[in-house]
C-alpha cells in the first residue's frame, strides 16, 4: 500500500534527520544541527498527513520550522559561535550518554512491544481538518485558548524585558 | 525467562513473512527512538544551542505519540493537545533563546562547561 511506504520514507528521513541534529559528522557548526532541525520537522509533518492530522501537519511547518528555527537561526548568527566548533565530545559523557539512552530504548521497546496497544484498533476514522479542530477549539476547549493567549502574551512581555541592554 | 525473550507481536509477524500495514507500534516506535535521539542530544551535546534543539526533538516525538494515540483512538482531543503543546513550545523557545543571549552577553559563552559558577 502507498501509505505503508510513505510512512516508511517519513519514519526514515525523521530518523536520519534527528541522528544528524545530535551527531553530524561532518560538520560541528550549529548551523547545520538547526537545518537539519528543520527537515526532521518537515518530515514529521508528512508523518501527521498520514495520520489525517492534517492541520497540525500545516501549523508544524508554519510554526515550527517556520517561525521556531527562523528564532533558532537568527540566535546562532547573532552569538557567532565559530569557535566552539573545535571542542571535542568527552568519551565518558559519550559512553554514560549511550549507555543510559540505549537502556531507556530498551523498556519503551520492550514494554510497547509487550503491550501492543494497537493490535485491536483499526479502520480509524477521526479526521483532524480545519474546520473540526476549529470547532473544538472555540467550544470545548475555549478556557484554555484564552489561557495560552494570556501566556504568549506574558512570554512576549519576558523576552523583551530580557533582551534588554541593560539587563541585570 | 522464557516469555521475556519470545519475539514479540509485530516483530513476530514481520519475520514470519506476514503482510502487516502500519499501526499504532509504528508510529510509537518511530517517536521512541526520537525521543531517545533528543535525550542523547542532551546527554552529550555541550552547545547550549545543540542542547536546546536536542530538547525541541524530544518535544516534538511527544507530539508524535499524542497524534497517534488520537488517531488510532478515533479521538479528536490529542490533537487539541498537540496544537496547545506546540503554541507552548513557541512561548518556551522565545524565552529560552533570549535567556541564552542574556546569558552570552554576561559570560561571552554558550558552551555548559563554562557556566559553573553554582557547581560548588
Amino acid at each position: 500500500m502507498a501509505t505503508d511506504i510513505l510512512f516508511y520514507v517519513f519514519a526514515f528521513l525523521t530518523l536520519a534527520c534527528g541522528v544528524f541534529v545530535v551527531a553530524n559528522p561532518f560538520s560541528r557548526n550549529p548551523v547545520t544541527s538547526a537545518m537539519f532541525l528543520v527537515l526532521t520537522i518537515i518530515s514529521m509533518a508528512g508523518l501527521f498527513v498520514l495520520l489525517h492530522a492534517f492541520f497540525l501537519a500545516a501549523v508544524q511547518v508554519l510554526v515550527y520550522a517556520g517561525a521556531v528555527m527562523v528564532l533558532f537561526l537568527f540566535v546562532i548568527m547573532l552569538l557567532d559561535l565559530k569557535e566552539e566548533e573545535r571542542r571535542k565530545i568527552k568519551k565518558l559523557s559519550l559512553v554514560a550518554g549511550l549507555v543510559s539512552v540505549g537502556a531507556i530504548v530498551a523498556i519503551f521497546l520492550r514494554s510497547l512491544l509487550a503491550t501492543n496497544p494497537g493490535k485491536e484498533l483499526t479502520n480509524p476514522t477521526a479526521v483532524g481538518d480545519t474546520a473540526t479542530l476549529g470547532k473544538m477549539l472555540f467550544t470545548k476547549y475555549l478556557l484554555p485558548f484564552e489561557i495560552v493567549s494570556i501566556l504568549l502574551l506574558v512570554a512576549m512581555v519576558g523576552v523583551i524585558l530580557l533582551s534588554k541592554k541593560d539587563f541585570k | 525467562m522464557r516469555a521475556v525473550f519470545a519475539i514479540p507481536y509485530p516483530l513476530s509477524s514481520i519475520l514470519a513473512g506476514k503482510r502487516m500495514n502500519v499501526g499504532l507500534e509504528h508510529y510509537l516506535i518511530v517517536s521512541a527512538l526520537l525521543f531517545a535521539l533528543g535525550l542523547l542530544g542532551v546527554i552529550t551535546r555541550r552547545n547550549l544551542l545543540v542542547m536546546y534543539m536536542s530538547l525541541e526533538l524530544m518535544l516534538n516525538s511527544a507530539n508524535l505519540t499524542l497524534v497517534s494515540f488520537s488517531r488510532f483512538n478515533d479521538n479528536l482531543n490529542g490533537q487539541v493537545m498537540v496544537f496547545f503543546i506546540i503554541t507552548v513550545a513557541a512561548a518556551e523557545v522565545a524565552v529560552g533563546l533570549a535567556l541564552i543571549v542574556a546569558l552570552y552577553r554576561k559570560r561571552q559563552s554558550a558552551h555548559v562547561e563554562d557556566l559553573t559558577s553554582m557547581k560548588y
